[in-house]
């Protein structure tokens, strides 16, 4: 028989997984895999900023990261530094002044370790509450962006052009971004919730022909990640989370070993 | 249809810097160049907004970094005319398209387009990601709307029952399966037709990715026809595209004009190459140097010779001699020499007022 909290970690990452998919896609498409590392360490400044001000940490996690986002839209627009430098300067920056709040709260507040990496095990059915509502509220928003998203990644202008709403499901697609990056954090943790969105993305590719079939090739590879990895760490007493994330990996490498041995074309 | 005459814009002369705009005018064309003294656009008197027009714009002006990178632009589009709008590289060519399509806010000027109007994009070509898996189905479906009367046009879709029950018929053949498979809607007859229309018939499953330059192109058009639009605006069509295939495009793109009666306007940096079928060639390099009617050189042995007779008839040629020229920094851009075959290339001086100028042959120089 399933011991309850094996059942909830179990559900948490299914719900996850069935997140990811699709988000994970977009941010494989839309090169934007170190965008979302960086909204994601900004999460343990939001950690740190909540328990400071006694907030809802989901919810200071959440307006952290949205402000973060805001930030980087912002800065974007300066032509003097290149994206990627931007990013590592905001994600580490962020990462450092997590830390040091943290360090700066009184006792053992904050379990550094649980918010880097996670604790899929912890997880209470208050917690799946969350994270199904959550999932089922940006899986909807993101189901009626989805054209526009598409359409986004294969070519921005062209899509401005065609009358696509694009500012909004940028907009949209930043805010689902960051509430996913909330939802994960206590799953999969800070530094490994980027790994859970690109990798079911990146094994399903060499399998996909149009991008809807690549979201749900990610999904399923998502599930078996999920229970493959937990029955793994179930097995052999290894955290979760990162249990996931090595069979996740394992299976991309071998996606992706098949699509540099059979070249197709 | 009379054609439109549009009056040909003085442009303002850069700082003295003598700007390129030799062009050799053409028949019933006027090419007004003031070199040396400064002539300001607003000088010119106003023309009123041409309602007969799909667009129409007046005194257009867009500036970047407090410098004008286009000033004074009149232009008028209308239905089954084919514009051609050519330029060197930085002559504000993509601007002035972005502006049209409503991309780019014009910093001053008027621009009026009809109300309703619908406009197709062809943008400048570009790489497809193969991150990203799409069919060319895929791609095609994944554009606005289709308006209605394309919906018509399909094959028996003519009373809307018909068409709820191809569209049911759709659903239950094709969508269920093909949204795991990805055969997706390749059967919808709109896009069968549409595909039919430019050649590309037997791409519908094929990887975007993995297209050729001209195929690419194809699908790109196809794309912008599904919405059956009122305008076609193509940003530099041929680019990337074989000597042969440039001739088929320039072909299909008149074929479509002929047969869908509406308007186009293409994008070329390639001077010296300019579609014959185009019933206005506009000059712009900052500002509109001058607009004509090209010559059409499709007669010419060289041609003939070069590209075969077939290609020859569907593709003309627009010589545009550049005696000298200067980018915006001053720094000179290198003069093209006339091409190895080519034959009629007079090297005579941009007398701006004859018109028995701007007749040339022109390899393409490699």
């Amino acid at each position: 028989m399933i011991e309850p909290f094996v059942l909830r970690a179990l559900l948490a990452g299914l719900g996850l997984g069935l997140l990811a998919a699709p988000l994970g896609c977009l941010v494989v498409w839309r090169r934007m895999s170190y965008f979302g590392s960086t909204i994601a360490h900004s999460g343990l400044l939001g950690v740190a900023l909540g328990l400071m001000f006694s907030l809802d940490l989901t919810v200071s996690v959440l307006l952290v990261a949205l402000a973060i986002a805001m930030l980087l839209i912002v800065l974007q627009r300066q032509k003097l530094l290149p994206m990627d430098s931007l990013l590592g300067l905001l994600s580490h920056a962020s990462l450092a002044a997590g830390i040091i709040a943290a360090a700066k709260l009184s006792g053992q507040r904050l379990d550094l370790m649980g918010y880097l990496f996670g604790d899929i095990y912890s997880v209470s059915w208050g917690d799946l509450t969350w994270i199904y509502v959550g999932a089922g509220l940006v899986l909807l928003v993101t189901a009626g962006f989805w054209r526009t998203l598409v359409a986004l990644s294969v070519h921005e202008e062209l899509a401005a052009a065609e009358g696509f709403n694009t500012r909004g499901a940028e907009a949209v697609f930043i805010v689902t971004l960051a509430v996913t990056i909330a939802i994960a954090m206590k799953i999969v943790g800070i530094l490994l919730i980027i790994a859970f969105l690109i990798m079911p993305a990146a094994a399903a590719r060499p399998f996909a022909t149009t991008p809807e079939t690549m979201v749900g090739f990610a999904s399923l590879i998502a599930f078996a990640g999920v229970a493959g990895g937990l029955a793994l760490s179930y097995q052999l007493d290894l955290p979760g989370g990162p249990s996931i994330v090595m069979v996740l990996a394992l299976l991309s490498a071998v996606s992706l070993m098949k699509s540099v041995l059979v070249r197709e074309g | 249809m009379p054609r439109p005459t549009t009056r040909l814009m003085t442009g303002e002369s850069l700082q003295g810097a003598g700007h390129d705009c030799d062009q050799r005018a053409q028949a019933g064309d006027h090419c007004h160049h003031h070199h040396g003294h400064h002539h300001h656009a607003r000088h010119v008197e106003p023309r009123p907004v041409d309602d007969t027009a799909l667009i129409s714009a007046r005194g257009l002006r867009f500036a970047r970094g407090g410098r004008d990178i286009l000033q004074a632009v009149d232009l008028d589009l209308h239905t089954r005319e084919i514009v051609t709008l050519i330029g060197p590289n930085g002559a504000g060519k993509t601007t002035l398209v972005r502006m049209l399509l409503g991309l780019a806010p014009p910093d001053g000027g008027s621009l009026q387009r009809q109300p309703g109007l619908v406009i197709g994009y062809v943008p400048q070509r570009f790489d497809i990601d193969p991150a990203i898996p799409l069919t060319v189905a895929r791609f095609l479906t994944l554009g606005p709307a289709i308006r209605p009367q394309a919906v018509k046009q399909g094959a028996d879709a003519g009373s809307p029952i018909a068409r709820m029950m191809s569209r049911l018929r759709d659903m239950l053949t094709g969508r269920l399966t093909g949204w795991l498979t990805g055969a997706g809607r390749a059967q919808s007859p709109a896009i069968a037709m549409v595909l039919a229309e430019v050649g590309a018939d037997g791409l519908a499953e094929r990887q975007l990715a993995r297209l050729s330059g001209g195929e690419l192109q194809r699908v790109m058009l196809a794309r912008a026809l599904l919405r059956n639009p009122d305008l076609l605006v193509l940003d530099e069509p041929v680019r990337g595209v074989d000597y042969a295939g440039e001739a088929a495009l320039y072909s299909l793109i008149s074929r479509i004009r002929d047969e869908r009666g509406i308007g186009i306007l293409l994008v070329s940096h390639d001077l010296h190459i300019v579609m014959a079928q185009s019933t206005r060639v506009i000059c712009i390099n900052g500002h509109i140097c001058c607009s004509g009617v090209p010559e059409l050189v499709a007669q010419d042995p060289e041609y003939a010779r070069l590209f075969g007779p077939q290609a020859a008839r569907a593709l003309g040629l627009y010589r545009h001699n550049h005696d000298h020229s200067h980018d915006l920094s001053g720094a000179a851009i290198a003069k093209e020499a006339p091409a190895s075959g080519g034959n009629g290339a007079d090297g005579g001086d941009g007398d701006s007022s004859s018109s028995s100028n701007g007749k040339g042959v022109r390899g393409k120089g490699k």
